[in-house]
């Protein structure tokens, strides 16, 4: 058993005057794929920007044995690769400019003169991600699916030992979901903690290691997928029962009625 | 990436387009008035050659002006192109914030209350002043996270407010002569501008320039949203604060010796997007200097233009730039309405 990478004590969140994350603690280790599930407004979007420090918590978080709350903005940011919800692009800049600023915790500030270094893990960032060929395409002019993958690129190019994505299969067709879902399985595979909001619960059973369940801002149930996403937590979490199966060593599950 | 080093190439040579173009512009604005010079004329008179009238034609009436010219255009551009950056809103320019329209209120009240006349120190220092003002009452209302939204109704509001206290302040003008004074003032010019005003207004024109310019690489990672833009390690909160600040000192300092020049913020990084493209970052530079290209291209049209008395320079931007404006709502309505985030 390797040591604890990422633990949260007692975390707490009210946003105007709604207590969204209720006394959550975690305990979260390197090279995981842990996936966050919950029905929408459990809270998850919150636990991931309290655990970025995006947004003000009572309770501690501490990333590799150092207090997130002691860090400078620059130094979390250099610990967590976020890639919010919708990942928005502003303004048509080409793909590489968006990777790029993945660099910018690290002091690369401009695109265009980025150290060897730097460079260089843009390239596998975009490689790993299979956004290369369009490097100097910008943003606005790629597909869903394209546009998601660089924002993927921009996260991975951070390479921080946590990644923290939002929802990155929402609105992909199924094959671009497996891709996204295989990328931070390699991630994590190599050594990242991939903490990954989804309402697949298919996804969820299939790729992770350890499945986190939230409710009405509590965390509800956290371990293995079959463990996790038992019949009873789906029943009293999700309303729902499943479809359950195991296929070369990967669960399945299937949401198959409302209970 | 070869095509990363062509579009470099590209930039590099618009911003020497530029300044060439600026460069012209400055001897056209030295050479077009009553007096008209040729070019060699003016280059001699501004090396102290020539006779006498050249010279101080030249040196004390015109150079004045021109300088006024091309550091107020570049401060307007630059700071358009800031806020654009900032609001990630291509309808957003420094009257979105309301500090022109302050400081502008601020120097009406010194006229009208008879502090001082328009040549009074009072006057300029008096718009800063009131430049600042509207940006912590900004900042205060909406707060200090607020969202984009409510900081840009806030400016507005704020806007609104400086323009209906410049209006009662006319009214209330007992002599008609001031009210004559401040309409005048108002509209915005840079006729009769002296090196008095040039070294009034200069060093906050440099250090809101400087300030603007030293968020540049913030701007462009802001292009991917606050939450984002912040997870990579900017301060949002601050990066705000920064720019709003380095604007109100550059257009404080300018609405107070040239009254209030609009829409050069607005139009210049539109005018500079389709060539240099569209990193906030990178649109600062040629944005300033297409600004300091266009106040200086209009007040020699103003100064060409044949009517009976002189037409101000801000009138002219202003008829240029509310069509641009209304094109640019046409052109952005549909992304407008589908709600900016």
């Amino acid at each position: 058993m390797s040591e604890p990478f990422l633990t949260a004590q007692q975390l707490n969140v009210t946003l105007s005057r709604r207590h969204v994350l209720k006394e959550v603690s975690l305990t979260l280790e390197r090279q995981r794929l842990v996936t966050l599930v919950g029905p929408n407004g459990a809270g998850k979007t919150t636990l991931l920007r309290a655990l970025a420090g995006l947004l003000r918590s009572s309770g501690t978080v501490q990333v590799g044995g150092e207090t997130l709350a002691a860090l400078p903005l620059r130094e979390r940011a250099k610990r967590f690769g976020y890639l919010p919800q919708g990942h928005m692009v502003h303004w048509p800049l080409p793909a590489w400019d968006i990777v790029a600023l993945g660099r910018y915790p690290h002091g690369a500030s401009d695109p265009e003169h980025l150290s060897a270094q730097d460079a260089s893990a843009v390239m596998r960032a975009m490689q790993a991600t299979g956004v290369l060929e369009f490097s100097q395409r910008p943003a606005t002019e790629l597909s869903g699916g394209e546009r998601s993958r660089v924002a993927l690129a921009r996260v991975l190019a951070v390479e921080a030992p946590v990644i923290l994505a939002d929802e990155p299969t929402a609105s992909l067709d199924p094959g671009y979901q497996i891709e996204v879902m295989r990328t931070l399985r390699t991630a994590a595979d190599n050594g990242v903690l991939a903490i990954v909001v989804t309402h697949d619960l298919g996804l969820a059973a299939r790729f992770s290691d350890i499945v986190l369940v939230m409710q009405d801002g509590r965390l509800v149930a956290q371990g293995p997928p079959a463990e996790a996403l038992s019949e009873r937590i789906l029943a009293e979490v999700f309303r729902i029962s499943a479809f359950r199966a195991g296929h070369e060593h990967q669960m399945i599950i299937v949401p198959w009625a409302g209970v | 990436m070869v095509t990363a080093d062509v579009a470099a190439g590209r930039r590099t040579s618009v911003i020497v387009a530029l300044v060439l173009l600026v460069a012209l512009l400055t001897l056209a604005s030295l050479a077009v008035g009553p007096v008209r010079l040729s070019p060699l004329a003016v280059v001699d008179a501004l090396f102290g050659g020539g006779d006498e009238v050249q010279r101080v034609i030249v040196q004390e009436i015109r150079l004045p002006r021109a300088i006024l010219g091309v550091a107020i255009g570049a401060i307007l551009g630059l700071s358009g192109a800031a806020l654009q950056g900032l609001l990630r809103n291509p309808l957003a320019s420094p009257s979105l914030f309301g500090a022109p329209q302050s400081a502008a209120f601020g120097a009406v009240l010194v006229i009208a209350l008879g502090l001082a006349d328009v040549r009074s120190y009072a006057l300029p220092v008096a718009a800063i002043v009131m430049a600042f003002l509207s940006v912590f009452m900004l900042l205060s209302v909406a707060g200090r996270n607020a969202g984009l939204l409510i900081l840009i109704l806030a400016g507005l509001a704020i806007s609104s407010l400086a323009g209906a206290a410049t209006a009662l302040a006319m009214n209330l003008s007992s002599n008609p002569f001031v009210a004559l004074e401040i309409a005048f003032w108002l509209l915005g010019s840079l006729a009769d501008r002296n090196f008095r005003h040039v070294i009034l207004a200069m060093p906050f024109i440099l250090a809101g320039a400087a300030i603007l310019f030293s968020q540049r690489s913030a701007l462009r990672a802001l292009s991917l949203g606050e939450e984002t833009a912040q997870s990579l390690g900017v301060n949002v909160g601050v990066l705000r604060l920064v720019v709003i600040v380095g604007v109100a000192l550059g257009v404080g300092g300018a609405v107070a010796v040239t009254g209030t020049i609009g829409f050069i913020g607005l139009i210049a990084p539109h005018l500079m997007r389709p060539l240099v493209g569209y990193d906030p970052g990178r649109l600062l530079l040629p944005s300033a200097l297409s600004g300091a290209a266009l106040l200086l291209a209009a007040d020699v049209a103003v100064r060409i233009i044949p009517s009976t008395s002189d037409i101000k320079v801000g009138v002219l931007t202003s008829l240029i730039g509310v069509p641009f404006f209304l094109y640019l709502i046409v052109r952005e309505r549909r992304a407008l309405g589908g709600g900016v985030a």
